[in-house]
């Protein structure tokens, strides 16, 4: 147990900061667009900074506890819930996600065209305190509160400012999204009143739970309501319907942050609460995680092949992707795990970036339609290189983060003879990606443009990326890269959180695995091209 | 006759039992002195009426809080067991309290757009309060039975008090035969009980049968008796009436629509309130001997409520009657955690804080309601459309208040559902628990449907809710303060001290 400093007190700073500036916000219609913007960046940056300046404190001598930790009472000592924050391995890098998707949404949110600004900032804003919120806790019961608290103003967003079709995508999300988290806070709930710690508390249950493990039938039932539970807010395969529909009418800040950010929150609770709590669960459910995950690689893959909609694509595609962190978590070893975290932080990265990109070539396309677009890289060529590179670091081109998740999870699936055969379908899901996101980027800015749009293309009015949308981009893109090239910064850290919690058959090293296995991949990758 | 008259003067200064129920009789007098007042002032004077009883109302409160805060909690039981007082019964004599200033509140600004009697609502609204306070507080079936009919009756007047409106007088009616039948029906099981527990040939019979002391001793020793079954279970038919459960809640949409907008709220929050009180008392008094036989039945009760509320209101265009049918599923949630207040012992507890948040967020949502009708009883989901470009203040509160009965963290409601599910799961309630849960998921499709169509636009007609008169700024800062009480009590439930 670690006591609370100064840096304790930063973790709330960061839920609250971006909560006061919303809250101001929110309340006072009157003012300026220069004030406006000038409160939102401070909402924006303080969060980004505060988790920059924990990574560097961070002691990663702490395995098993908590970094800066921080417990206030709320009134509900009798039943074991304290607002308890701090940040181990796992979350530290989950933490930094959501400040640097954060920061980059609300950078591109304040110079949107969106009518009412200050409550579309507002609302980001909100989200922001969640999502900081959501990672930096350590009580169950905090963890989940904050994570509902980022997901009320992504409805509210699709319904003032989301495009056609809104009505429907949106209450199919929210029932969908309700129904997840509702059967998540069961399985907490269960778990709570099962161990009989009575604490929320994540260290406290995890210190019951390896004293005196439940009986098999019990984890296998909690385990369920979990995976379940999660599994939905994650999109995970059949349950993926709303993911695509919602984010295609979603507008771009809530869809940079949801997906981006809050959809982790699930994959998060599997790798810190359900499989490190309920290993006999786990095994129990593992044929299900593993077929399903297939279904969201393959089956998705396939039907994102088929979408001409470029922000129904992107959708569809975010929901395959989930597929290999699924993957990863189902090996239940320190590798795959930690496969899966780079994975969750590489496609939060990503596809945040590419939801704003796709934004930026609607505003000069006037239409999502991939098939009635062509040759844009003439007019636009920054647009066109960063679109590029968001796509290779979505397919896992190595250089950026999503290759070593991917790859790490591979090498995790292979370390088994019970996985390995999984490899082979999982892979053939990069080259599904590879098919359509080349062919989105040649769809959309090479080729002759169609008949329509030729006249389109014409208008003046076309610009290439501004500096208020290159900026935001930018910071997405140097994070994927500082990760893609140095995973170590934030791997180590989770390595040895993991090592923790899975002391199982593979005890190998996550870095050194990666390090061990690079060439032979990279000369795989490129036969696989 | 003078010496009758000596020892009951006697009797009556050795005793102070009277200052246990004071702000009971403060309610009466205040009561009384509204029809006084209304023979006394000139007509141009009687818009003082609504504030003396406001404030009046707020004077009883805030002495009786003052009261406890000097003393401390009064618990026990008083005048020969007619009455007993525990922590429960103060927090809801606060609660019955609070719900009828706000009724007033909310009947002042419903009066004013129609032209109907004053003072009389007034009078009944704090009458039935004064009752429902002594009814949580009765431990005998003849203090129960006449407060109950105190209640009912007066509740047969508020019904029907928009005499110019047919559906008032159909609601009116409705009410006024099925509520008849079901205090039948409580009296008939009360009776029953009365004649079994009197009978000296069975185990620990008693003289003083209707005392819910002697009866948890009689019923804990005879709970095979079929008398004994049959009454509890009629009793317990006569109160599900009350709250509304299937397959009493036949009356609950008719009613609620018809009835005038502060009286469908005070029905749809004291008078449930007070059945399941009332429940809670005798499922965990007398009637705990019979939990074996009685937990079956109540738990059909609460799954098939709390589906057939949530199923009813899906569908639903008319909101007065979607808050009914969503009421029933609400009173679903909370049967759950009557039923869990059998095996653990802090569920009762659970349930009247999830009565609070339902208090505040139903006053909130029934608040904008009554401030946006024009052609009360009609109010239709589609008047609500765009209403945020409109009355963008109105439709913040009202999304808050929807917010907080669908249960949606950080608002009240979320807590109050947390508690409730925490106990069932203590108690091993797992299939009420997935009815539950699945009620929940569902109830988000008719609360977020209306919630939908204030901040989506879709239609381009001119939607009639919004010409209604501006809210004035007392009305901005009543709903403001509800919307801040949910969220607090959502942020730090310690704020509302009822878990133990």
């Amino acid at each position: 147990m670690g006591f609370t400093d100064s840096n304790s007190y930063l973790l709330l700073a960061s839920v609250l900061i971006p909560l006061l500036a919303g809250a101001v916000l929110m309340l006072s219609g009157g003012f300026s667009r220069s004030v406006i913007r000038g409160l939102a960046a401070v909402g924006f940056i303080a969060p980004l900074l505060i988790a920059l300046n924990l990574c560097a404190s961070f002691e990663p001598s702490m395995v098993g506890g908590y970094n800066f930790e921080l417990k206030l009472p709320t009134g509900l000592e009798s039943i074991g819930i304290y607002l308890h924050m701090g940040l181990n391995g796992i979350s530290m890098p989950l933490y930094l996600l959501a400040g640097i998707v954060g920061l980059a949404a609300g950078l591109y949110a304040m110079y949107s065209k969106a009518d009412r600004p200050h409550a579309y900032l507002a609302l980001m804003l909100f989200m922001l305190s969640g999502l900081m919120g959501t990672f930096a806790s350590i009580d169950v019961f905090f963890f989940y509160f904050f994570h509902e608290f980022a997901l009320i103003p992504t409805f509210i967003m699709i319904g003032l400012w989301g495009g056609a079709g809104r009505r429907g995508a949106a209450i199919e999300m929210t029932i969908y999204l309700t129904l997840g988290a509702l059967l998540s806070l069961l399985g907490l709930i269960a778990l709570y009143v099962q161990t009989g710690a009575d604490s929320f508390s994540l260290p406290v249950l995890r210190d019951y739970l390896a004293a005196q493990p439940l009986a098999d039938t019990v984890q296998h039932n909690i385990f369920a309501l979990l995976l379940f539970g999660f599994g939905i807010l994650v999109s995970l395969f059949p349950f993926h319907s709303w993911a695509p529909k919602g984010y295609a009418v979603a507008p771009s800040g809530a869809a940079m942050l949801h997906a981006g950010v809050l959809k982790k929150f699930g994959l998060y609770g599997l790798l810190q609460i359900a499989a490190p709590l309920l290993p006999a669960g786990g095994a129990d459910w593992f044929p299900w995680i593993v077929w399903l995950a297939l279904g969201n690689i393959l089956i998705i893959g396939l039907v994102t092949m088929a979408q001409r909609d470029l922000k129904m694509m992107l959708g569809y595609s975010s929901v395959m992707h989930m597929g290999y962190a699924f993957l990863g978590i189902a090996t239940f070893s320190i590798v795959g795990a930690g496969g899966a975290l780079l994975m969750m932080l590489a496609h939060g990265l990503s596809v945040a970036l590419l939801f704003m990109l796709a934004t930026c070539i609607y505003h000069r396309s006037g239409t999502f339609d991939m098939s009635e677009m062509g040759g844009l890289a003439a007019k636009t060529p920054i647009l066109c290189g960063f679109f590029v590179a968001a796509t290779m670091a979505s397919i896992g081109l190595p250089g950026f983060a999503n290759f070593w998740g991917e790859f790490t999870i591979f090498v995790a699936l292979g370390e088994t003879a019970k996985t390995q055969w999984i490899i082979f379908p999982a892979a053939l899901g990069i080259i599904i990606s590879a098919i359509y996101g080349l062919r989105a980027v040649a769809n959309i800015f090479y080729g002759p443009p169609k008949a329509d749009f030729v006249a389109k293309l014409e208008d003046p009015a076309i610009k290439d990326l501004q500096l208020n949308e290159r900026i935001p981009a930018g910071v997405l893109i140097l994070a994927l890269l500082v990760i893609g090239i140095f995973p170590k910064l934030l791997s180590d850290n989770a390595n040895l959180e993991l090592a923790e919690i899975f002391d199982g058959p593979s005890q190998a090293s996550l870095v050194s695995a990666t390090e061990a296995n690079l060439n032979e991949v990279l000369s795989e990758e490129g036969t696989q091209r | 006759m003078n010496e009758l008259l000596s020892e009951f003067l006697r009797g009556y200064t050795e005793t102070n039992d009277w200052a246990v129920i004071m702000p009971e009789i403060m309610m009466a007098v205040l009561a009384l002195a509204l029809l006084g007042a209304e023979m006394v002032l000139p007509r141009s004077q009687r818009s003082l009426i609504p504030r003396i009883a406001i404030w009046g109302q707020i004077l009883v409160f805030a002495s009786a809080w003052g009261l406890i805060c000097s003393q401390g909690c009064m618990t026990g039981a008083f005048f020969n067991g007619l009455i007993e007082q525990t922590d429960m019964t103060h927090l809801m004599r606060g609660f019955f309290l609070l719900s009828s200033i706000l009724v007033c509140y909310l009947g002042q600004i419903y009066l004013s757009k129609h032209a109907l009697a004053r003072t009389e609502f007034y009078h009944l609204v704090i009458i039935v309060s004064a009752a429902m306070m002594l009814l949580v507080q009765s431990a005998n079936f003849v203090m129960l039975f006449v407060a109950l009919e105190t209640v009912t009756i007066a509740f047969y007047v508020l019904v029907a008090y928009c005499r110019s409106s047919t559906y008032s007088l159909e609601a009116g009616l409705k009410y006024l035969i099925l509520g008849a039948l079901s205090s039948s029906i409580l009296l008939f099981g009360i009776v029953l009980l009365y004649g079994a527990a009197g009978n000296p040939a069975l185990l620990a019979s008693s003289t003083d049968s209707l005392n819910y002391k002697e009866l948890t001793t009689f019923i804990a020793l005879n709970s095979d008796n079929l008398l004994v079954r049959v009454g509890a279970l009629l009793v317990v038919a006569g109160i599900c009436f009350k709250i509304g459960a299937v397959p009493f809640q036949i009356w609950v949409p008719d009613v609620y629509q018809g009835a005038p907008t502060p009286v469908t709220a005070y029905l749809a929050t004291a008078s449930k309130a007070a059945g399941f009180i009332v429940l809670l008392q005798l499922v965990t008094g007398p009637f705990l001997g019979l939990s074996s036989f009685l937990v079956p039945i109540l738990s059909f009760i609460a799954g098939v409520t709390i589906l057939f509320g949530n199923f009813a209101a899906v569908t639903q265009g008319n909101l007065k009657r979607l808050m009914g049918l969503s009421g029933i599923a609400h009173a679903g949630y909370m049967l759950v955690g009557i039923i869990a207040s059998v095996y653990v012992n802090w569920a009762g507890y659970a349930v009247v804080f999830y009565l609070f948040t339902y208090l505040l967020a139903s006053f909130a949502v029934f608040g904008v309601m009554t401030l946006l009708a024009t052609k009360d009883p009609a109010q239709e989901l589609k008047d609500y459309d765009d209403l945020s470009r409109k009355r963008p203040y109105l439709s913040a509160v009202l999304t808050f208040g929807l917010g907080s009965l669908a249960g949606i963290p950080p608002l009240g409601g979320f807590i109050g559902k947390l508690f409730l599910f925490i106990a069932a799961f203590q108690a091993g309630l797992y299939g009420l628990l997935g009815i539950s849960i699945l009620g929940v998921v569902i109830s988000i499709y008719y609360y977020f449907g209306w919630v939908r169509e204030c901040y989506f636009s879709n239609t381009f007609e001119e939607a009639t809710a919004y010409h209604a008169p501006k809210e004035a700024t007392t009305d901005r800062l009543v709903l403001g303060a509800l919307v801040a009480a949910m969220v607090v009590i959502g942020l730090f439930p310690a704020a509302l001290p009822i878990i133990p």
